[in-house]
């Protein structure tokens, strides 16, 4: 049986896409999903115990998604998402079923000035565990376009989530993701986030909801170009007692605007709690505002944060060159080595994936 | 006999001030040159000004490499001649491996076969998963110092201070795997050392001590040693005994 992804991407989206961590071969994955502006171009999954279907089919399949997920996340924080959204997916990973092999998708913007407003629904059931890699990139035509992906994660019983996302995108693209994590008790949701690549305006503030003796992690490595804004922060709201979480950034100013914000938010006592976030500024113009926030009432808990933001230190550069290494490749590695793969959460296979593709982007972004 | 590194006259400046005053100093092909002297005597400062760091600026004075002279070549090319330095403070980088460094180093050298034998004798697997100098004791920091700028493979080495803050089992070691690779390899070094531990293992017939921003006395390194242990660095003051690296 042929597990190729059969699409009519051209080679020039097909590298971008691939940068993205989308595997077309299907040989390190267990399920995929691929849409391009609104068109679903492909879904498929390789497991049972893997559901993986365009989100209008399975809201049309079964009914219940509506009223147990469809918008529940933002119910439970009270805020309000878009509603006039057209595709994205929904993923479940069955209870109890533990997926080696990570599930993979791509929502890619194809055209001129479209506007790409997705809902997505992911679900881990009791005891499941899997890993998703999720790509987002857009073709070199698609001038002035806009990605809006609502996403809605649901961490049952002792289930463990572990999303990673990687945007590639041009310059004069504007994106909004907006993202809630409701983790069940003993649950663990890992979220890495990945942008090194050009994007005009990206805002994002992705939160997890954490019950008893959950855990979560969020770790994103991000490099601001000239003319670029991120806006990029995590946040964790601690509902119940024996909840630990950490946030880690590595912020790169390479000319452009990066706020890298970070809350830690404690209803409930009990909670361990640490916030990581680091800048470096790489050019005169470039500007990084670190935004760490602690919050709570509470005596018994454990929470802390450092922040630190400078510039590439001359005696680091000095350190590299008296190895023989010159000025640009001791700055560029500096650089390289700052966007630190490892501080991701990945299993050992997809932190090399992800390291290889943090190469190849660095190497022509530098 | 030939020199490998030859200043003359030397004046260096850091920051408007005048650390290092019209200094003279020689090491030969395939000898080793300790340098003794008091904190803040201009021994960092004179490896800076070797190298070529850009805040060490060079008023007046030649330092020729191999004939050649470098004042007014980078850090790097002047790396890539053949002069290696081992960092009294190395800065933190972080997300660089030792490993991957080593890999870099070894690949610009062609020096990828002693790489393992060096990691072995510097008791250095157990580090090579770790940034570089990230979170490192002061031996293994030395270690790694010792390990990657063998590795470079140069002519000359510039060692500031290797002991000082290791313990004495880590000495012994490190300083056992440079005297062989220097005899191996018949290189020349010029070792800063201010604990005199190195002696045991260097064997040398050349020291000279360094005060206030010249070089002052040149003699055999165990007894310049053994006064310095005995009178500190007082009777160096008025003795100036200056000659010459005695041929
Ligand atoms: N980067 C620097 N900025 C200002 N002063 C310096 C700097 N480096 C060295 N100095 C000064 O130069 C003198 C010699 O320092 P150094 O070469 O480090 O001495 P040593 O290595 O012999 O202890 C000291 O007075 C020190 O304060
Ligand atoms: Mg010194």
């Amino acid at each position: 049986m042929t597990k190729k992804i059969n699409h009519n991407f051209n080679q020039e989206d097909q590298d971008k896409i691939k940068k993205t961590g989308l595997d077309f071969s299907q040989k390190t994955r267990s399920a995929s999903f691929i849409q391009q502006d609104n068109d679903i171009l492909f879904n498929k999954s390789l497991l049972d115990g893997i559901e993986i279907e365009p989100i209008e089919a399975a809201l049309n399949k079964y009914p219940q998604i509506k009223e147990k997920y469809y918008g529940k996340a933002f119910k439970e924080l009270n805020k309000e998402y878009p509603k006039e959204t057209v595709g994205g997916y929904f993923i479940r990973i069955k209870k109890g079923k533990k997926v080696e092999f990570p599930i993979q998708s791509c929502l890619f913007l194809k055209n001129k000035k479209f506007k790409q407003k997705v809902h997505n629904i992911i679900v881990a059931e009791e005891g499941a565990q899997a890993h998703i890699i999720t790509g987002c990139a857009s073709a070199k035509a698609a001038e002035e376009a806009y990605h809006l992906g609502i996403s809605e994660f649901f961490v049952e019983k002792n289930a463990y989530l572990n999303f990673t996302m990687i945007h590639r995108w041009e310059k004069d693209i504007e994106v909004k993701p907006m993202s809630v994590a409701i983790v069940s008790q003993g649950g663990s949701f890992v979220s890495n986030y990945i942008c090194l690549n050009p994007v005009r305006d990206i805002k994002m503030y992705p939160t997890a909801v954490l019950a008893k003796d959950c855990k979560a992690t969020f770790s994103s490595l991000m490099v601001a170009y000239p003319n670029c804004i991120q806006d990029i922060g995590s946040r964790v709201i601690f509902k119940e007692p024996g909840a630990s979480a950490e946030i880690i950034s590595r912020a790169v100013s390479l000319g452009g605007e990066v706020i890298a914000r970070g809350d830690l938010d404690s209803k409930a006592a009990g909670i361990k709690a640490h916030l990581e976030c680091r800048g470096l500024i790489v050019t005169e113009t470039g500007k990084i505002h670190a935004i760490p926030e602690l919050k709570t009432k509470y005596r018994d808990v454990d929470m802390s944060h450092e922040a630190a933001i400078g510039k590439i230190s001359k005696d680091e550069i000095n350190y590299l060159r008296a190895r023989g290494i010159p000025k640009e490749e001791a700055q560029s590695l500096i650089i390289r080595g700052f966007v630190d793969v490892n501080i991701l959460a990945l299993p050992e296979e997809l932190r090399k994936e992800v390291d290889k593709l943090a190469d190849q982007t660095l190497e022509s972004g530098l | 006999m030939e020199t490998i590194l030859k200043i003359r006259n030397l004046t260096v400046e850091v920051e408007g001030k005048a650390i290092l005053r019209n200094l003279d100093l020689d090491i030969a092909k395939n000898q080793n040159l300790i340098l003794f002297g008091p904190n803040g005597s201009g021994k960092s400062t004179l490896i800076g000004a070797i190298m070529g760091f850009e805040n060490y600026k060079v008023t007046s004075g030649t330092i020729e490499f191999s004939g050649k002279n470098i004042i007014g070549l980078t850090p790097d090319q002047r790396a890539r001649l053949g002069i290696g330095v081992m960092f009294q403070h190395p800065p933190k980088i972080r997300g660089i491996q030792l490993k991957q460094f080593i890999e870099l180093l070894s690949d610009k050298s062609n020096n990828s076969k002693e790489k393992d034998s060096l990691v072995e004798t510097l008791n250095l697997s157990y580090l090579l998963d770790r940034d570089l100098n990230v979170d490192l004791s002061g031996g293994e920091i030395k270690r790694s110092e010792l390990f990657q700028v063998l590795v470079q493979r140069p002519k000359l080495l510039l060692l500031d201070e290797p002991e000082s803050g290791v313990d004495l089992e880590n000495i012994a070691l490190m300083g056992k795997a440079l005297n062989s690779y220097l005899k191996r390899h018949k290189l020349s070094a010029l070792i800063i050392s201010h604990t005199g531990y190195i002696l045991e293992y260097i064997k040398t017939k050349y020291a000279c001590v360094m005060l206030e921003g010249k070089v002052c006395c040149h003699d055999n390194p165990t007894k310049i040693f053994s006064e310095i242990k005995s009178v500190g660095y007082e009777r160096c003051k008025d003795c100036r005994c200056r000659s010459g690296i005695k041929k």
